[in-house]
């Protein structure tokens, strides 16, 4: 765990806030584009050679700036797939209607050039893999959990981490293979599971199954599936503390 | 400045404008939501706000205080740093200049960290959040402000990124130095200048 935030009382001198290691952070850089392939419809998988870059912790991400002969500029924040002990970094891309930086990655982007990109980026939705952790991802939000499980593979670690992933339909979810070889619940909204399960959301009852009193849940997903996924772990007795949301909007 | 991207023209320049900091783009009708907890849900009955810290007499205010004081509002734009802005929005509360001029800051007050019901905190110094440039709100649009926005009250510091104004926000404590809220404390900017795109620790 990264971070604490203790109870904060009434008044200044009692201010206390444990201040943990910060988590690692990197500056703006240029990799090299090494691979790019379309996983899903809608998806692009890239991965790149940062020289020199810095060893993420599972669940950070990076920036990745486009710049236009004008000068003009846009950028996005993606999570990393990649395991930090991969020597390169891999990121999951859906593509979004009218999406600015994610249209260009999905159709542009090729093998051998220069993205510019910063990271990584954020202390608080990380699992170091040291303590119990829960994962629950949507959509393309499975990604920093596939960067978790590559972490723990082969490791004690693994026992720690528990991922329960859902999905429109199979085809709409990133990594689902090796989502599956892990082990993760998997849940198709649309679609009867590989393993028989009928189409549906991610249930109360599948969420109160992982629960346990002592882990760390991390929610990735949209806004309307993060609202969704937090109040079945709430009502399942986990409390807010306990809770780390990383939510993502239309951010194309 | 940045090398050219091969192949990258970026959104027409028609749908650029000067009202956009550096970085960030009109995200139009949408009002993302960008949080790190669960939502949770505040009751207005038992909600306070407390003002305390470096200051002569520190003063909790309820939900009902809050709405006796004189109304303001807040129309312009708002910055996130995950790179939307949204333009012409309408927030409606109260100054936090009134809590300040309630508990007269001391002399040795320069900073203070906003607490949310969630434990959730930010930083700021004390002349950005003084002066007209900070609200305390309850409404979006005329309407109550909705859960995932923060509602039933929250933080507005529109000229900085979206994260200074924290949602739930409960406390304000005055500091004769500075803290490290929370994203602050998990690779964001100390203060958040959208203009000077101070997004990340070390920009």
């Amino acid at each position: 765990m990264a971070t604490t935030i203790s109870a904060i009382p009434g008044s200044n001198s009692a201010i206390t806030v444990t201040e943990p290691a910060r988590a690692p952070a990197g500056g703006w850089g240029y990799a090299r584009v090494r691979e790019v392939s379309y996983p899903t419809a809608r998806g692009v998988r890239i991965r790149v050679e940062l020289p020199g870059r810095i060893n993420h912790l599972p669940g950070q991400h990076y920036v990745i700036r486009l710049t236009a002969e004008d000068g003009y500029t846009a950028q996005r924040s993606y999570s990393v797939a990649s395991a930090p002990s991969d020597p390169l970094l891999e990121f999951f891309i859906d593509r979004l209607p009218d999406g600015e930086v994610s249209g260009f990655l999905a159709d542009i982007v090729e093998v051998g050039d220069e993205l510019e990109l910063r990271g990584p980026i954020g202390g608080w939705f990380v699992w170091n893999g040291t303590a119990p952790a829960l994962g629950i991802g949507g959509g393309s939000g499975v990604v920093p959990l596939v960067s978790m499980l590559r972490h723990a593979a082969g490791t004690a670690a693994a026992d720690l981490l528990r991922v329960a992933v859902s999905a429109r339909s199979l085809d709409e979810l990133p990594y689902a293979d090796e989502l599956a070889a892990a082990g993760a619940v998997i849940a198709l909204s649309r679609t009867q599971s590989p393993t028989g399960r009928p189409a549906g959301r991610l249930a109360a009852a599948e969420i109160a199954s992982l629960v346990r009193p002592d882990q760390t849940c991390l929610v990735c997903g949209s806004a309307g599936f993060a609202e969704a996924v937090t109040g079945l772990l709430l009502d399942a007795g986990t409390p807010t503390t306990a809770i780390r949301v990383e939510r993502f909007g239309p951010s194309g | 400045m940045s090398k050219p991207t091969r192949g990258f023209v970026g959104r027409p320049h028609a749908a650029r404008s000067n009202r956009l900091p550096p970085g960030q783009y009109d995200t139009g009708r949408d009002f993302p939501t960008l949080t790190a907890e669960a939502t949770p849900r505040v009751d207005p009955d038992r909600w306070t706000m407390t003002v305390d810290g470096e200051v002569a007499t520190p003063h909790t205010w309820t939900w009902a205080d809050v709405h006796r004081l004189p109304a303001s509002e807040y129309r312009g734009d708002i910055h996130c740093v995950t790179t939307w802005s949204k333009f012409d929005t309408r927030f409606g509360g109260i100054s936090v200049d009134l809590l300040l001029e309630a508990v007269t800051p001391l002399p040795t007050a320069t900073h203070v960290l906003a607490t949310s019901t969630t434990g959730y905190t930010t930083n700021l110094p004390l002349e950005h959040l003084a002066g007209g440039k900070a609200w305390l709100v309850w409404t979006y649009d005329g309407k109550p402000l909705p859960r995932e926005h923060g509602g039933p009250v929250r933080l507005l510091v529109p000229h900085l990124y979206f994260w200074k104004s924290a949602k739930w926000i409960t406390k304000l404590t005055l500091l004769d130095h500075d803290v490290e809220g929370f994203w602050e404390r998990n690779g964001y900017h100390n203060l958040g200048d959208p203009w000077l795109e101070q997004r990340y620790h070390g920009d």
